[in-house]
């Protein structure tokens, strides 16, 4: 099975986000890949351990982007494709989903292309979705677990709101996988030296035989949360049962339930 | 006159999301800023109910697409109906839910009609017929002003964030039989089967969430059963114990179940009930935090609680500063009392 996987670099989870001068910043924290695109690269790398085949990590970004890259790679990935346009800055959900898939047939000979669930960046989720539908694959998303490959088709769980629907999908098929699918594995050590000697193939735009696509979408403004004014109240003194009393009737006075 | 708002009804096996009804009566209200009409989109099967009560929230029209084929929810046929219907319709906006369906459906829909789509949108103004949409980004620590410069806007909303819908059972609106836009060949996805989530509320539409961290596992008081001796089973023993005593305070007050990304790694509880960046964000109107420090990535997903209660040892925990009330206590002595008062209060 020839398998993509699609890996964005973002900054760490446990960063203070601020604004600057209209512009974000993550202060120090570091830049890592998206913690739900650690999954989708687990189910790719269990694909392929058990129907044999390859995985290539895609990403698109700038120099910044390689440390997801190498993540990817480290964990097991056989190659990685970064594609590196500058007329992409300001790229929209869906300009990157267009650029994504014509990475995607550049490549080439894709059985599954697996995404994250979504990037804690942008928070959008739609780009698994929008990519199937630029191939005209069909998109099974949120995919939890995967029961069933063979050459021509493959079987899955999806999660949704009131439950797990079992659904079965032609191939080539795009999937964004999710948490309950198991625990992303470490890199090994000798992932790890791989990785750092990995030359990494940049494409532009051009390259893919497209010019960079308009985004549909601007932001023209990004801040800071107002600050929230919370009157702090620690209750104490007395019992736990006391305790317990006083913090119902502070609760009750709140008058939200 | 053309109704140029439209509102996607997110149902599935022919019961719709709340936050279905939240889209519809907030694009009710955006209909009557513009001087148009609303029309709502169903799509399903045997789903004719929900197009009446799509009306009763606001709807002038519905375009009901109701078919055998659109009994299952398939990402692709769904779009391909609302997207096939929008290209004839040419609405200036379009709304769904921020849900699991609405969020790929848009997007689908995004790429159908060549537009634009913003997700999960909090707050909306309107400049003329354009929006200028706010959503959260990073989880929340951020917000982000967003336009979309095609047309149809594609807009999802977030659960919650915008008024209460009430329905209105002496409206009248006109249903538009609207046809299935793809063939079984083209859709290449089959629904095999599906199973019922746990019962309980979920988390994105809960109005109360009683949340468990790390501190459900640390209660030196209980003695685990003679079976369970590997130490990593105590400790998840245990903190099913205090995970038990937060689903009691949940249940009293008919909220929902949450957790911490440390308690859902640790193995205390699924995944499903994670709140947090790399969970479900959530702003219910009271949020109980037990045992719970508040790491950054926990705090993103649940600041926005109208009303946020922590119940923790350590009195040095970051959760205090984002609390209304605290107690620095073991939950394990709190919670007991605290669902026996809450019931007598409630009078259940």
């Amino acid at each position: 099975m020839k398998i993509i996987v699609c890996v964005k670099q973002v900054p760490d989870s446990a960063a203070t986000m601020s604004v600057d001068n209209g512009k974000v910043s993550w202060g120090d924290a570091p830049l890592v890949i998206n913690p739900w695109d650690e999954y989708a690269v687990e189910a790719a790398l269990r694909l392929t351990e058990e129907h044999g085949g390859d995985v290539v990590a895609l990403s698109l970004g700038d120099e910044n982007a390689k440390e997801a890259i190498k993540h990817a790679l480290a964990m097991g990935c056989s190659e990685a494709i970064l594609v590196n346009d500058p007329a992409m800055a300001g790229a929209d959900t869906q300009a990157v989903a267009r650029v994504l898939a014509a990475a995607i047939q550049k490549i080439g000979d894709a059985d599954v292309v697996v995404f994250g669930k979504q990037a804690i960046d942008s928070d959008v989720g739609a780009t698994p979705a929008m990519v199937a539908r630029l191939l005209g694959w069909p998109a099974l998303t949120l995919v939890s677990q995967i029961s069933e490959v063979n050459g021509s088709s493959i079987k899955a769980e999806r999660t949704m709101e009131e439950g797990r629907q079992q659904v079965e999908a032609g191939l080539p098929a795009v999937l964004s996988i999710v948490k309950d699918y198991g625990e992303p594995r470490y890199p090994s050590f000798i992932g790890i030296r791989k990785a750092s000697r990995a030359q990494v193939p940049e494409w532009t735009a051009a390259d893919m035989g497209i010019t960079a696509p308009e985004a549909m979408v601007a932001w023209p403004e990004v801040m800071e949360p107002p600050a929230r004014q919370i009157a702090n109240e620690i209750i104490e003194g007395g019992s736990p049962e006391e305790i317990a009393a006083k913090l119902a009737d502070k609760i009750m006075e709140e008058k939200v339930l | 006159m053309a109704n140029k708002v439209w509102a996607f009804v997110d149902q599935f096996k022919g019961k719709a999301l709340p936050a279905s009804w939240e889209v519809v009566y907030t694009g009710r209200k955006l209909a009557d800023q513009m001087g148009t009409g609303l029309a709502a989109v169903v799509i399903g099967s045997g789903v004719q109910d929900l197009a009446q009560t799509a009306i009763q929230y606001g709807a002038d029209e519905v375009f009901l697409a109701d078919d055998p084929s659109l009994d299952d929810y398939r990402a692709n046929a769904y779009a391909a109906v609302l997207a096939q219907a929008a290209s004839q319709g040419e609405p200036e906006i379009v709304l769904f839910p921020t849900s699991t369906r609405g969020r790929e459906m848009a997007g689908m829909a995004a790429v159908d009609l060549n537009t634009g789509v913003l997700v999960d949108v909090v707050a909306m103004e309107l400049e003329g017929d354009q929006l200028v949409a706010t959503r959260p980004v990073y989880a929340g620590k951020l917000l982000s002003k967003v336009v979309c410069k095609g047309r149809p806007q594609l807009v999802t909303l977030r659960a919650r964030a915008f008024e209460k819908p009430v329905a209105d059972a002496s409206r009248t609106g006109t249903v538009t039989a609207t046809p299935a836009a793809m063939a079984e060949d083209e859709i290449k996805v089959k629904v095999m089967g599906y199973e019922k989530a746990e019962a309980g509320v979920s988390l994105t539409d809960a109005s109360v969430i009683v949340s468990g961290g790390r501190g459900t596992s640390n209660n030196p008081k209980l003695d685990p059963p003679a079976d369970v001796t590997d130490e990593a089973e105590v400790e998840i023993w245990k903190a099913q114990q205090g995970f038990k005593l937060i689903g009691d305070l949940a249940s009293v007050l008919g909220g929902a179940v949450g957790a911490s990304r440390a308690a859902v790694d640790a193995g205390y509880i699924p995944y499903s009930h994670q709140v947090g960046q790399t969970g479900k964000v959530v702003s219910p109107d009271l949020y109980i935090a037990n045992g719970i420090s508040g790491a950054i990535q926990h705090l993103a997903g649940m600041r926005s609680s109208k009303v946020i209660v922590a119940i923790n040892k350590d009195p040095d925990a970051p959760i205090f500063k984002y609390a209304r009330f605290g107690v620095v206590a073991d939950l394990y002595e709190i919670l007991p009392h605290l669902t026996a008062a809450m019931k007598e209060r409630l009078d259940k």
